[in-house]
């Protein structure tokens, strides 16, 4: 149960001469929540992007159940493994973004059931109970032939949520998941995150809610200018934070 | 009105000429246009700048000059015996192409770059997302200035006349001069008109089939 699922080290990622992740090393255990969290620009998004490789690193190296992601070599230089063994990896890991990222025209079951149909060529059948098990879980059966755009915003990221799911990934990473919705939507999003938490699920989330961290993450991960400067229980790092651009942080946020 | 019943069968024979460089030019621009689009946003360097020459060289010039250089030149100098209405047809393909793989990669272009990472993160390959998630919200968005390029072409079919294709023009033309009267210049007018208008209420059905989401 304490194994380390997902391991970063030494994770470097620059945008041309910007260093924007410098050396950041942590794990996440199997059925862990993870939380990041961090001041603006501090690297969040492009940590999580990273791993899912929206954004190459320079430096560095990922392993996921045990296997490479990302290499790094003796300099510490990163290394791509070739496609064939990188692909099945990538699948465990599925990916809810700020913006939802729905595809609007396709209606929500379309949205969820296009990836298991497509990608992992289950039967037309199987991938339509699945994602009905799947609206049940986030709560939005009667929404099931609807438009995204017909949805609320916290309605559609609840089907990003399911969309993702329906891929059956061993891990989920979350950039922001609330952060672009009205502040009286955000807690029908925490709440179907905090199930899939209870269920186990392995969980990166960035996030600004504190509530949420402190309730839910097993870890707090705290970012600033691409280093992780505060790493532990939620406790310890949100209320003794011993870095001072922690606690000036800290200080600020509710 | 005897007049009528004598020239509307020649009329209609020029017509099916036109309609034939019409549609024949649609099947292979649009489908021409989609591919030089997509690679056109491609890696690949030198077929990019190729492809940027290419839509240059065809908006750039005259489409009545590209007509006489395929025709007096291109397909002889190839050793092509091909008809003045293919050389037409080969003409208007490749110069239409040039337009719709513009507008193509504009629409491309529009779609935002998170419905492109939302395709990675679930495992879509790039010609899955092209086909599956881009190019279905891009045919809404080029739905309008392609149906432009579509009216324009009813009436740019008029310049295979140059080359002597006995389209609706050049019937209409030879008619006149034969007959000494220019009434039947009026019949082509509503050649044309009635088939923008067809094709007006074709592309409003079009755009409201894809009216149903946003
Ligand atoms: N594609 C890019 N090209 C250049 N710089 C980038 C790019 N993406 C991000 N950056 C820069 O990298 C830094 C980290 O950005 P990132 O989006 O990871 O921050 P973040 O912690 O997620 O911030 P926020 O809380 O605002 O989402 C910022 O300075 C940002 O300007
Ligand atoms: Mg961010």
């Amino acid at each position: 149960m304490s194994e380390d699922f997902l391991q970063i080290s030494g994770l470097c990622k620059n945008f041309g001469s910007l260093a924007v992740l410098k050396n950041v090393t942590f794990s996440v255990r199997r059925g862990e929540v993870v939380a990041v969290i961090g001041p603006s620009g501090s690297g969040k998004s492009t940590l999580l992007r990273c791993l899912i490789r929206l954004e190459t690193m320079q430096r560095g190296s990922v392993a996921l159940a045990g296997r490479a992601l990302v290499r790094q070599d003796a300099d510490g230089r990163s290394h791509y493994p070739p496609e064939s063994e990188t692909r099945p990896l990538l699948r465990k890991m599925g990916m809810v973004f700020q913006s939802f990222n729905l595809f609007p025209h396709r209606n929500v079951l379309e949205n969820i059931i296009a990836a298991p149909l497509t990608v992992a060529r289950q039967p037309r059948e199987e991938a339509i109970a699945a994602a009905d098990r799947l609206l049940a879980k986030v709560g939005l059966t009667d929404k099931r032939l609807n438009y995204p755009f017909e949805l609320s915003g916290g309605q559609k990221q609840r089907v990003a949520i399911a969309r993702a799911l329906a891929m059956n990934p061993e891990i989920m990473l979350f950039d922001e998941p609330t952060s672009a919705l009205d502040p009286e939507l955000t807690g029908e999003v925490l709440r179907t995150m905090r199930d899939l938490a209870e269920e186990k699920m392995t969980m990166l989330v960035v996030t600004h809610e504190m509530s949420f961290a402190r309730g839910v993450a097993g870890k707090i991960i705290f970012m600033d200018g691409g280093e992780v400067i505060e790493e532990g229980a939620p406790a310890a790092v949100l209320d003794n934070p011993r870095h001072p651009r922690a606690k000036a942080f800290f200080a600020q946020t509710p | 009105m005897e007049y009528a019943q004598i020239v509307i069968p020649d009329l209609i024979s020029g017509a099916k000429i036109t309609y034939t460089i019409f549609f024949f030019t649609l099947i292979f621009s649009v489908p021409l246009g989609l591919i030089l689009a997509i690679f056109g946003l491609s890696r690949f360097r030198l077929l990019k700048a190729a492809i940027v020459a290419y839509i240059w060289l065809f908006r750039g010039t005259p489409l009545l000059l590209q007509i006489f250089f395929v025709w007096f030149w291109l397909l002889p100098y190839m050793g092509v015996s091909a008809n003045r209405l293919v050389a037409v047809i080969l003409t208007f393909s490749l110069n239409y192409a040039a337009y719709f793989a513009e507008i193509f990669r504009g629409g491309i272009q529009s779609i935002d770059r998170g419905q492109y990472e939302g395709c990675h993160v679930l495992g879509f390959t790039y010609p899955q997302t092209m086909r599956l998630v881009i190019l279905p919200q891009v045919v809404k968005r080029v739905l309008p200035p392609v149906g432009n390029e579509v009216i324009t072409l009813v009436k740019d079919t008029a310049l295979a006349f140059a080359i002597g294709v006995r389209d609706l023009i050049r019937v209409a033309q030879t008619t006149a001069s034969r007959d000494f009267r220019v009434d039947v210049y009026l019949y082509a007018v509503v050649f044309y008109l009635a088939s923008t208008l067809i094709l007006t209420w074709l592309l409003k059905k079009a755009e409201q089939r894809f009216a149903y989401y946003e």
